[in-house]
């Protein structure tokens, strides 16, 4: 590209445009469709959090996953029977267990893309002038915080497996119900987000600069990449699909669906 | 198929002007670089705009089109309806020089900024020796055309010009990237990537990857993953730990 000459005037002055974009197309939709969907899971897990029909045997309900206390009433959902909690903690479960998910997902790269443009505006849509009379972005305190993120996928890909366990153990179940293939599908839909990861590319290898030196290593990196480039539709479906598998779970148990193959 | 298109072009110097509107002739198959020229060839003979490949390899024609940004010789006039007004402006982030013609002098000095490759001591060029899956995640960056799309949009200096010193943008962000991934650099780029070029403004939008016109993924192939290397260096005890025990480079 023509590159100024040094002796060129200095010039300051960007064009003088007064309006905050001149896009004409439906910039504002997906933003306020994002608000929308985000702000759903965040009132659904508030709910969640305090509704206690948790748990009808064999399925439990994927946001009060693992069953970790003996006053909880999970026992068919205990991991290989074990409560390290015991019976003193009587709160509602998702207390201990949500922030680690939600933590992960929180921080997750296209989680923060979503919600700093449909939140924070900033900005809203691209080439739309931000609110914002400053912008500091993630380099300081809180945002710089977001850089925790690979410790949540450490404990996400845990989440995972116990809630392939939940699917599995519904799974084993006789007569099987349709619940049991409603937690399999949220199963799969989590590892596919939880694995399909920025951190866990890097972890992969995306930290390496000789993938040949590490051909294994370099095969996960590729099937991370192929999960990774399709994370966005990972972390919707696998939302909407633990609020669904979660909602059914407690219709099941408040007895609200009651068909003879639920 | 002729017909008669309406465009409002932003005329002025130095940042002072205005939408001047026209009214001017499309034929079939054109694109927006076209018109702007036809309208100097018809009725503004002094309007200013830069360009020169019209194939979309050269990246001199950067505009905003309907406020986006866009190549001017990419951008089809068949992407409009005939009775839509089509408002072309300079680049906002840049100054103006004259009509659609900025000032990019801003990408030339954060170019300068960054360290050129560092080969290790004692290796000369033609001892270089690489497998192609090492160094094709750099080769995807060096498609960039320089069209400047990205540092443009990128609201990080876009809405806030007082960033400019501390940051570099994508486009620079993503060079960094394309060395620090390769076999043979040397130098320390995560702490410079942080500390003098302002990797810490991306909040990751993904604008700079939606304008790009050699469809380059900029955030997920270049700045994420120089992020991640990032926390490697500075904010990752486990890593610091491995590499002290491991007596593993950090680089």
């Amino acid at each position: 590209m023509t590159q100024t000459t040094p002796d060129a005037p200095v010039r300051r002055q960007r064009a003088q445009v007064k309006v905050r974009t001149l896009r004409t197309d439906r910039w504002w939709l997906t933003p306020l469709v994002t608000f929308l969907g985000l702000s759903s899971f965040l009132v659904y897990g508030v709910w969640a959090i305090i509704d206690t029909s948790n748990f009808v045997e064999p399925y439990i309900a994927p946001f009060a996953s693992p069953c970790l206390s003996t006053s909880a009433v999970c026992d068919g959902a205990r991991l290989f029977g074990w409560a390290p909690i015991g019976d003193w903690y009587a709160l509602p479960p998702g207390l201990l267990i949500l922030g680690l998910p939600g933590g992960f997902r929180l921080t997750c790269y296209y989680y923060r893309k979503s919600y700093y443009r449909s939140f924070w505006l900033s900005p809203a849509a691209c080439s739309v002038q931000e609110p914002h009379g400053k912008y500091t972005g993630e380099t300081r305190f809180p945002l710089i915080v977001q850089n925790i993120h690979r410790y949540f996928f450490y404990f996400a890909l845990v989440i995972g497996a116990i809630l392939t366990y939940d699917a599995i153990l519904a799974l084993v179940h006789k007569p099987l119900g349709l619940g049991s293939y409603i937690l399999l599908a949220n199963a799969v839909l989590i590892l596919g987000y939880t694995l399909g990861c920025h951190s866990c590319r890097h972890i992969t290898a995306g930290r390496l600069n000789h993938f040949s030196r590490h051909p294994l290593r370099y095969r996960a990196w590729t099937l991370v990449s192929k999960l990774n480039a399709k994370h966005q539709q990972w972390a919707w479906a696998s939302m909407f699909s633990v609020m669904g598998a979660d909602l059914y779970v407690r219709l099941v148990a408040k007895g609200i669906i009651a068909f003879p193959f639920a | 198929m002729s017909y008669k298109a309406k465009f409002k072009v932003w005329r002025g110097e130095g940042g002072e002007g205005k939408l001047e509107d026209f009214t001017v002739e499309v034929n079939e198959g054109e694109v927006v670089l076209d018109i702007i020229h036809r309208l100097q060839a018809t009725q503004a003979p002094d309007l200013a705009v830069r360009w020169n490949c019209k194939a979309g390899k050269c990246g001199s024609c950067s505009m905003e089109i309907n406020g986006k940004p866009r190549l001017g010789c990419m951008t089809r006039m068949s992407t409009f309806q005939e009775d839509e007004t089509i408002t072309v402006t300079p680049m906002r982030t840049f100054p103006v020089i004259k009509d659609l013609v900025t000032d990019v002098s801003f990408n030339y000095q954060k170019a300068r900024e960054v360290p050129s490759f560092t080969p290790p001591e004692g290796v000369r060029p033609g001892e270089y020796r690489m497998q192609q899956v090492d160094v094709e995640r750099s080769q995807e960056f060096r498609k960039c055309i320089e069209c400047f799309m990205c540092n443009n949009v990128c609201h990080v200096i876009r809405d806030h010009e007082e960033n400019k010193p501390a940051f570099s943008g994508p486009r620079f962000l993503m060079r960094i990237a394309e060395l620090d991934m390769h076999p043979y650099d040397v130098a320390d780029r995560k702490e410079s990537a942080q500390q003098d070029h302002g990797l810490g403004y991306c909040n990751i939008t993904k604008c700079c990857t939606e304008v790009c016109p050699e469809h380059i993924k900029i955030t997920d192939n270049a700045l994420i993953p120089m992020k991640e290397r990032v926390v490697d260096r500075k904010y990752d005890p486990l890593v610091w730990l491995g590499n002290k025990i491991f007596k593993r480079s950090s680089k």
